[in-house]
């Protein structure tokens, strides 16, 4: 569904992924482990089409279409999704309204109908109750003045209500409270299905006890250097990054 | 700061002029325009559906009263109506509140001709205990040359709330003289500009605090594109003896146009000694990761910039006290942008 080959990708003049080649398919949860500065986040940025992240070399298919041609709003629209690790505060701008923003901006490009109001609310309605927001939280500008729990819920929230088909979690679980934890995997686990794929990008294996992966793969110096399954990850807990840093170099 | 005189060249101020440093008005007319032709309005305006009473100025002419005095509650929409080409209208109109009395005073400047010059003085006194909130929506031809100064005295316990708002023209200022009695007078002094073309405008303010205990809150915001240039002048001057003066002033704006231009220039004069006084001043780009949040959602990139161009200068919107008032100027910026 997903599948990623030779992937070179600069910031500025700065090679950050080296060759990283990574296939998932559909209906299957990947999660990218790896130290500080392996280029993580810059995957996310690289799938999702950011400024200056540019890709030098490779490519990127998704459902067999090039990702690399599109502008980010396009992406979003074919259904990919990233979840920052640190969101984005939009101030003037309610939450309730950017995202019936998205919403419609997606559905327009993709040829489809646009949501109307009351049928959007209750959407709303209930997404927010299962990640037990407030929904009067959802009036105010976006994640201005949100704690960083509640950042990550508004998250999840556009992603149970935008209805991506590659969700890409960069991070997820930083800032988070086990409880908070909790419920932001079950609002991911909730989206699981075959027509999905997921990447999930974390330092920790901890965010792996309740978001399951398929399979583990280990990102270093810009490219994957060890896959494995879901133990892989128990022994990068317990032996850390450190045998992978010096193959990749 | 002498008064532009239309019939009188010699008052037309040059950016030698230091208060006319960014708005050189010489160099746009240098002789005394021809005089604008009467010509007949209907009543109406950007405020129509608000009601109240009318006071109209068609080519500075007065389609009957030139002055008003407001008692109780009232609303009164002051229209300057321009609809002239290539010629000159000067008009001035005097506005009186009873003490007590809650005016709303909706003022248009509305252009339909092309490339004239209008030059409008008003003036305005705020009793002790009376009320008003003045909106100030201007929309001119990009061709046209405007200058309007508004002398308005704020007694010890009024309240006055100003909002100017304008899309600007080839060369226009807005100048507001506010004499600040103190006594817990409560003023705000907003302004909005969003400017595209060639177009210039210039909000120049001075306020004179000289009584004890006055508040002023100022808050400007504006978004220059193409060759656009904005122009903001504020001054807050707290006279010796003015203690416990609260004043604020803050101009925030945007340029969106590699050859637009903001002139900004706050200033402070304090004279007393136990006062609070702090301006703030930013200018700036759209955020690009607030940008690239918006797309990575699906939200195309010039959607995502008039989304936040557009929450940017909501702010001041939203400070507008009166509902309806507030729901015009909103409809009429979201054309605009």
């Amino acid at each position: 569904m997903l599948s990623i080959n030779n992937l070179h990708v600069s910031v500025g003049d700065k090679p950050i992924l080296k060759g990283l080649t990574l296939d998932v398919p559909a209906g299957e949860v990947h999660a990218i482990m790896g130290p500080n500065g392996a280029g993580k986040s810059t995957l996310g940025y690289a799938l999702s089409g950011r400024p200056g992240y540019e890709a030098t070399e490779g490519s990127v298919e998704w459902k067999g279409e090039d990702l690399l041609d599109l502008d980010p709003a396009a992406r979003s629209a074919k259904g990919v999704f990233l979840s920052f690790q640190y969101p984005i505060e939009i101030p003037g701008v309610p939450a309730l309204t950017f995202v019936r923003t998205a919403l419609n901006a997606q559905k327009r490009a993709r040829g489809e109908d646009e949501v109307s109001a009351p049928a959007f609310l209750k959407q709303v309605r209930e997404a927010s109750k299962a990640l037990k927001m407030d929904f009067d939280m959802l009036k105010r500008p976006l994640n201005v003045g949100f704690s960083g729990g509640e950042k990550k819920r508004m998250e999840i929230l556009q992603m149970a209500l935008l209805e991506p088909s590659l969700l890409i979690l960069d991070e997820t679980d930083s800032g988070l409270d086990i409880d908070a934890l909790r419920i932001v995997s079950e609002g991911v686990n909730a989206l699981r299905s075959p027509d999905r794929a997921m990447l999930v990008i974390t330092h920790y294996q901890r965010l792996l006890d309740y978001i399951k992966p398929d399979r583990v793969h280990v990102l270093a110096a810009g490219r994957i250097v060890a896959s494995g399954g879901p133990e892989l990850a128990h022994q990068l807990e317990a032996e850390g990054y450190d045998k992978y840093l010096p193959q990749a170099a | 700061m002498t008064a532009v005189d239309l019939r009188d060249p010699s008052t037309f101020p040059s950016r030698r002029v230091e208060a006319w440093k960014y708005t050189d008005l010489r160099r746009v007319l240098r002789e005394t325009p021809a005089p604008s032709p009467a010509v007949d309005i209907a009543p109406g305006g950007p405020f129509a559906a608000l009601g109240g009473e009318e006071i109209a100025f068609a080519n500075g002419r007065a389609v009957g009263a030139d002055a008003f005095v407001a008692s109780g509650k009232q609303t009164l929409r002051l229209r300057f109506v321009s609809d002239a080409t290539g010629t000159g209208h000067s008009a001035s109109v005097r506005i009186a509140v009873k003490p007590g009395a809650r005016l709303t005073l909706l003022e248009s400047h509305e252009g339909t001709g092309s490339g004239y010059v209008a030059n409008y003085r008003i003036e305005l006194d705020v009793p002790a205990s009376a009320e008003v909130t003045r909106v100030v929506l201007i929309d001119e031809p990009a061709d046209a040359i405007s200058i309007a100064v508004a002398h308005v005295k704020a007694a010890p316990g009024a309240v006055y709330r100003q909002t100017t708002i304008t899309g600007g023209a080839k060369l226009q200022r807005q100048e507001t003289h506010l004499a600040h009695g103190g006594e817990a007078t409560a003023v705000t002094l907003d302004g909005l500009y969003a400017l595209s073309g060639e177009r210039h405008t210039d909000l120049t303010s001075v306020v004179r605090h000289n009584g004890l205990n006055g508040v002023t809150s100022q808050l400007t915001k504006g978004v220059v594109r193409d060759t656009a240039r904005g122009v903001f002048q504020g001054k807050i001057v707290v006279e010796r003896g003015a203690d416990g003066t609260d004043a604020r002033m803050g101009h925030h704006a945007l340029i969106l146009g590699e050859r637009a231009e903001i002139d900004a220039k706050p200033e402070l004069e304090i004279y007393a000694d136990d006062v609070q006084c702090a301006h703030g001043n930013t200018i700036g780009n759209l955020d690009e990761s607030a940008l690239f949040y918006m797309q990575q959602r699906g939200i195309p990139a010039d959607e995502a910039r008039a989304l936040l161009t557009q929450a940017f200068l909501f702010e001041v919107v939203d400070r507008i006290a009166h509902e309806d008032a507030r729901e015009v100027v909103r409809s009429w910026l979201t054309a605009k942008l």
